[in-house]
């Protein structure tokens, strides 16, 4: 042992006091913010309505119409603002029957594909989709989502190769009375959402529904 | 539950006194995992729904047999779109076959004043009488179901023999938005009559050369 001043701070006589600090654990109470995480849970669960997930991000016009938009039992067609055509259907009200497959068997046939039975189911439970029918079993065959949407270069409609009439002829065939409704980009050319009509019209399909974004409008006559 | 009988073992004989447990239970878990789930339901919550307009086109007659309806000259208003959000209109018909008779092309926008202001000094009757059915439905004076309204309504467009018939003609360079807003404009204006029809080459033309703007509002 050191020797120091005699007397003075040894450790024998000086030892820092511990400083005991009562361990608490801090409690909040949670019940409140858990009933009010409880109720806001139920809220969104209820009012949801989940957003359809679509090929291509579309910002549609405005307009004062107040109708809802069909929902079911519709064929979409989508024109992006890079004037590429989406389509989408759905599998119709009668649940026997899985349309998206049917159809795509028959417009396979026309093109003289085959697509197995996996990829015909894959097809029936997807949605949207943009692409030529010689790509789609590339498509369906994708597992990564991201991956997936390169394949995403819009439905041909030239007269070439008309794909999007026999779609439409076809979904027409087997669901007769599904609605069609264009949900087309304000920024898109007239052009081709006009020849996307004029499919229509080709089909036999003179009433359709635009898909627009409710915004209030007034007009007033001036005297 | 073993505690509990434990207890009652050590007071045997006493009062029967169950251990008073701290009813705390850690929430944290629970409130992560529901903050999780409201985080998920907020973001894929679609609120507005998308609204959609009815539009019916004009059939199309490959047979040359069958003849397109006349319509009376002076009830049309041709409403032509282009690119750039130009709008134009003209009354009557562009004939090419009498070059001298073609109508002016009058220049007008978008706005409140423009084509709006054309389109309701033309269908005036049909507005003030739906202004009106409708101002009394809101006020109370008129009760009725939607359905009933909506048919009255149409019942009244179809009251005006004189109401204008709008054909909507655009050409290529004109955007898809264009299309809806004009479409929309015939329903702010309670326009019944409207088709979207093909641009002739006549109208073309019209385009091609300048249109002198709009005259000065009376």
């Amino acid at each position: 042992m050191r020797r120091t001043a005699p007397g003075f701070l040894t450790t024998k006589h000086y030892t820092m006091p511990k400083i005991k600090l009562p361990v608490k654990t801090p409690k909040i109470d949670m019940t409140p913010m858990v009933d009010l995480f409880a109720l806001l849970l139920t809220f969104f669960m209820l009012t949801t309505s989940f957003r359809p997930q679509e090929a291509t991000v579309i910002d549609t016009p405005n307009s004062i119409s107040e109708k809802v938009a069909p929902e079911k039992n519709v064929i979409i067609i989508l024109v992006g603002k890079d004037d590429k055509v989406y389509l989408n259907f759905d599998n119709g009200t009668d649940t026997s029957v899985l349309i998206r497959k049917e159809v795509l068997k028959k417009v396979a046939e026309q093109k003289s594909l085959t697509f197995t039975d996996k990829e015909l189911k894959t097809f029936s439970t997807w949605a949207s989709f943009g692409m030529p029918v010689e790509r789609l079993k590339a498509w369906l065959n994708t597992a990564d989502s991201k991956e997936r949407d390169k394949f995403q270069v819009g439905i041909p409609i030239d007269s070439t190769d008309n794909q999007l009439n026999l779609w439409v002829r076809f979904i027409r065939l087997q669901n007769p009375n599904a609605e069609v409704a264009i949900k087309g980009d304000s920024e898109a050319d007239f052009k081709t959402v006009k020849h996307v009509m004029d499919i229509l019209q080709e089909n036999q399909v003179n009433k359709f529904n635009l898909t627009t974004n409710l915004m209030k409008e007034e007009a007033k006559l001036e005297e | 539950m073993a505690e509990i009988i434990q207890a009652e073992g050590k007071q045997k004989g006493g009062k029967k006194k169950a251990k008073k447990f701290s009813t705390h239970i850690d929430m944290t878990p629970m409130v992560d995992l529901m903050c999780l789930l409201i985080t998920f339901f907020m973001l894929t919550t679609a609120f507005s729904k998308p609204k959609a307009m009815d539009i019916t086109m004009p059939e199309k007659k490959d047979d040359p047999n069958i003849k397109q309806p006349e319509i009376s000259a002076n009830r049309t208003l041709n409403v032509l779109i282009s690119g750039n959000n130009q709008i134009y209109y003209y009354f009557g018909v562009a004939d090419p076959k009498k070059p001298s008779e073609i109508p002016q092309l009058i220049k007008t926008d978008y706005s409140k004043d423009g084509i709006r202001k054309v389109l309701l000094q033309r269908n005036k009757i049909v507005f003030k009488a739906v202004s009106a059915l409708r101002e009394k439905v809101l006020k109370g004076e008129l009760v009725m179901a939607d359905s009933t309204l909506t048919r009255q309504i149409k019942d009244l467009k179809k009251s005006d023999k004189n109401a204008p018939i709008v054909l909507i003609k655009a050409d290529e360079k004109a955007k898809y938005k264009n299309l809806v807003d004009i479409i929309d404009e015939m329903a702010i204006t309670t326009i019944a009559n409207y088709a979207v029809v093909d641009i002739t080459p006549t109208e073309l033309q019209m385009l091609g050369g300048s249109a002198p703007a709009a005259p000065a509002t009376k």
